[in-house]
């Protein structure tokens, strides 16, 4: 019984990661599928969302609420000065060129944002708003966090889902996801998709990040690296291009690196993902709920 | 002996029916023209036969072997060859190295023999060259050799993609719209160079093109297509004729 | 007689190298810190000819070429221990076992990984480096030796200028000869348009293949030469950046360039340690700052990099 109570707790803090994960693992998603390009610097754009949440709350104390709009805002902003700085010039261009690029980006905002005249190179300790408390469900223990992270996980996801179905933007992105030229022909503005696209994405990440800050309080100009990696292999896991692939792909990565970090041992947890990603890219390169249209 | 015969040959992308139930066939020393409306499936059909693409359901078979699964870089090797569409040169390399990757590919040497520069592999790569700028000048394009195939006008390549069939010494060939985008006198010349790369290779061809004066000129027999259907079949004065594909090109420009 | 006999230009040039240098060195006119900096940056430009082959000419985009840099690295040190060799004659087999190792290793993981579009391939093969430097920073708990996070130590300095170069003259024409052949036109034709190069007798997936092996052997000979340079060998080494900066000389000296990965990798390496006299300490981490910005711009104005597919005559690379 106490196995069972164990491993139910794991599988708790499995989904917190994993909806984490999901969240930034949105961002590769919509941006691959409107440009079939991997934005390497997702992942250091989560961890901006990181350090400025962390602004918000420890310098300038704003309200709850309002750490979420600035983060989420100015997140959105560094997604959309990225495109257009460093991809939209490349659009044209072979695409390993723009990969370089996008690589290139990454590293810049690391080392950029370890300067110690702008961020710093050391970790810093995430200041909750709260104090943190534990309930008691019968065999797991849920803790405020927890509460939070799913709570505004399912919100954004379901702001999300309406965005992108039931509104007109929404409908331009699934078109310009389809077929790009086509789009653009029934007088769709493409550049101005591209950019929400990005924006939305990215401002899912910036909520990633807050999240992030508030399950493991310490953060790192580097911290994106790994969980971009992770979120990226989520995301191909449950379908490149594929909104529901990417939250499947990001709850499924979470809980299987928790579990072998409970049950096998935490340096065995990077490797795993990455046998994760080889076996899906061997046995399903299309994803869980790809249909073998997208070539891998 | 029939060059290539296809049987049922059924392929379907997404909910689109590309090729339904395709059966014809070539004899050897053929030409026989494959034509139909745009996006018949003309090319998907060529697609089908040299592995590019996987069938639905269907046979395929070169010289009485059955090709239906065959790997696609196996094609040269069972004596088939192709140009494409849209040419796909070699871009960045030169001319004469465009001819000679399916030269050099047959009788090569290995990597070690590559790495030491073997007096063997000397040899074999002094032979490819050698035959290489022979087709080169049955092209006409011995002069431009070391020009990159990118560089050259729209003829010329199409003439290159043409001579690069031809290095891989095959006995199909499949030429798929040699003359899409050329003008009168360019299709004259082209006609001249297939016509005379026939004779000389005793060539069976199977033909994609649109300019009906060429394939018309060219084929011994022709099959038409519409919507991945075969509609008709026969010799190129009785094909004109028929109801059914005079219908199928209502509202195309039928030019003789 | 025509055995290797392309190289024997390449060779010469190689002499009169080696001997200008040890002329440079034992004459005190250069430092043994200078002496040190050469060699590494001859050894890095035999690891970024991997890359090279890899990427440049056939076009296979490797985020992780570093984890086979260390792999020679770590294997090749392991031998020399197990089998206490501290002479050259001794070293050039560990040298090619440790380089056949790892040749093998990027074969194997290959099988999977090289059927995916570039992009893609980045990750998986990004995935693999990390995944390598986990398990080098867990190494002592396969042997202590391995020295885990702790880094590796004791290694015997065996790789000197004589070595270095010899090494050099052997396997840059034996890759020159390679590029020059059939083998180099497949590999080009691949990165020109595969699906062409399949329709034309190529076998893509074993050239793919072998141009991926072949680029990790020299990788592994390199690192193993890096192991028996420093003595010393940390994780740390052969992480990602480790594996930008033969990105970034493959990109710079031009992809498809034999010449051009020489003149980058020595241009490179001056330029960092360049800095490394030049900037105060505290200002070093600038230069990942602004490294990427030049690869960005590099990118916008000459994406194929300074030297695209020439080679040097003069030096015995290019073809008559």
């Amino acid at each position: 019984m106490e196995f069972l109570a164990y491993t139910l707790q794991q599988v708790v803090n499995g989904l917190q990661l994993g909806a984490i994960y999901a969240l930034i693992a949105l961002g590769y998603t919509m941006v691959y599928g409107v440009l079939r390009l991997i934005n390497f610097a997702h992942g250091d754009i989560f961890m901006f969302g990181a350090f400025i949440a962390y602004y918000c709350i420890a310098k300038w104390q704003l309200p709850l609420g309002l750490v979420f709009v600035v983060t989420m805002a100015s997140t959105a902003a560094l997604g959309v000065l990225v495109e257009k700085i460093a991809y939209k010039p490349l659009r044209a261009a072979p695409n390993i060129s723009v990969l370089i690029t996008a690589v290139g980006v990454s590293l810049f905002l690391e080392y950029f944002l370890s300067l110690k005249s702008i961020f710093t190179p050391n970790y810093i300790a995430f200041p909750r708003p709260f104090d943190v408390e534990a309930y008691d469900l019968g065999p797991v223990a849920l803790t405020n966090i927890q509460i939070i992270v799913f709570g505004v996980t399912a919100v954004s996801l379901l702001l999300l889902y309406l965005l992108v179905y039931r509104t007109k933007h929404g409908r331009a992105m699934r078109a310009v996801s389809h077929n790009r030229e086509t789009a653009s022909l029934m007088g769709i503005n493409v550049d101005g998709v591209i950019s929400f696209t990005f924006a939305v994405g990215t401002a899912l990440a910036g909520i990633g990040g807050i999240l992030y800050g508030f399950a493991y309080p310490q953060i790192n100009v580097f911290m994106g690296i790994m969980p971009g990696i992770k979120s990226f292999i989520a995301a191909v896991l449950g379908g490149i291009g594929l909104v529901h692939g990417a939250v499947l792909g990001g709850l499924v990565i979470g809980v299987s690196e928790v579990f072998v970090s409970a049950f096998l041992s935490s340096t065995l947890r990077d490797g795993v993902i990455f046998i994760i990603l080889i076996l899906v890219l061997l046995l399903r390169p299309m994803g869980f709920f790809g249909k073998g249209r997208d070539k891998v | 002996m029939r060059a290539l015969e296809l049987t049922g040959l059924t392929k379907s992308f997404g909910g689109v029916r590309a090729v339904d139930d395709l059966s014809f066939h070539v004899d050897e020393h053929e030409t026989v023209g494959l034509i139909g409306p745009n996006g018949a499936g003309k090319t998907t059909v060529f697609n089908l036969i040299t592995g590019l693409t996987r069938p639905d359901a269907g046979r395929v078979e070169l010289f009485g072997k059955d090709v239906t699964h065959m790997v696609p870089f196996h094609a040269v090797h069972l004596g088939m060859a192709r140009t494409f569409q849209n040419i796909r040169l070699f871009g960045g390399l030169s001319v004469v190295k465009n001819v000679l990757v399916p030269i050099i590919g047959r009788d090569g040497y290995g990597p070690l023999a590559a790495a030491f520069e073997s007096a063997a592999s000397a040899r074999a790569e002094k032979a490819a060259l050698a035959r290489a700028l022979e087709i080169l000048d049955f092209f006409r394009l011995a002069a431009k050799a070391d020009r990159p195939a990118g560089s050259l006008p729209y003829g010329e390549q199409r003439r290159l993609d043409l001579a690069r069939a031809l290095a891989a010494r095959p006995r199909l060939l499949l030429i798929d719209e040699p003359g899409a985008g050329m003008n009168p006198k360019e299709i004259g010349d082209l006609l001249a160079d297939i016509s005379r790369v026939r004779e000389v290779f005793g060539l069976t061809i199977l033909l994609i093109e649109h300019q009906m004066g060429l394939v018309m000129n060219l084929s011994d027999r022709l099959v038409v297509l519409d919507f991945g259907e075969k509609i008709a079949e026969g010799p190129p004065a009785q094909v004109r004729k028929d109801k059914a594909v005079i219908e199928a090109y209502l509202g195309e420009e039928f030019t003789c | 007689m025509s055995f290797f006999a392309g190289a024997r230009r390449f060779i010469v040039c190689c002499a009169i190298a080696y001997v200008l240098l040890k002329a440079l060195f034992l004459t005190g006119l250069a430092t043994q810190y200078v002496e040190q900096i050469v060699l590494y940056a001859l050894v890095m430009i035999i690891a970024s000819l991997g890359l090279n082959v890899i990427y440049g000419y056939t076009g296979q985009f490797s985020l992780g070429h570093a984890a086979f840099y260390g792999i020679g690295a770590y294997a090749s040190a392991l031998l020399t221990h197990v089998f206490a060799i501290d002479s050259v004659p001794l070293f050039l087999p560990v040298l090619l076992v440790a380089g056949l190792f790892t040749a093998a290793v990027g074969g194997l993981i290959g099988l999977p990984i090289l059927k995916l579009r570039d992009d893609f391939l980045a990750i998986a093969t990004l995935g693999f480096g990390m995944l390598v430097r986990t398990l080098l920073d867990n190494s002592d708990r396969v042997a202590d030796l391995l020295g885990g996070s702790r880094g590796f130590i004791g290694i015997p300095r065996i790789t000197s200028l004589e070595l270095v170069f010899g090494v050099m003259a052997v396997l840059i024409p034996v890759t020159r000869n390679l590029i020059f052949s059939r083998y180099g036109l497949f590999w080009q034709c691949i990165k020109d348009d595969e699906l062409a190069s399949t329709a034309f007798g190529i076998d893509t997936g074993r050239m793919k293949s072998m141009a991926f092996t072949y680029g990790c052997f020299l990788a592994g000979v390199a690192g193993g030469l890096y192991a028996h340079l420093y003595t010393f060998l940390h994780p740390s080494n052969f992480d990602f950046l480790k594996s930008v900066d033969f990105l970034i000389i493959v990109i710079v000296g031009g992809m498809g360039s034999i010449t051009g990965t020489i003149i980058a990798g020595l241009l490179w390496v001056g330029f960092i340690e360049g800095l490394r006299i030049v900037l105060p300490s505290g200002m070093l981490e600038l230069r990942w700052v602004f490294i990427p910005i030049f690869l960005i711009i590099l990118m916008m104005l000459r994406p194929y990099g300074l030297i695209h597919r020439t080679e040097s005559r003069l030096l015995g690379i290019g073809r008559k």
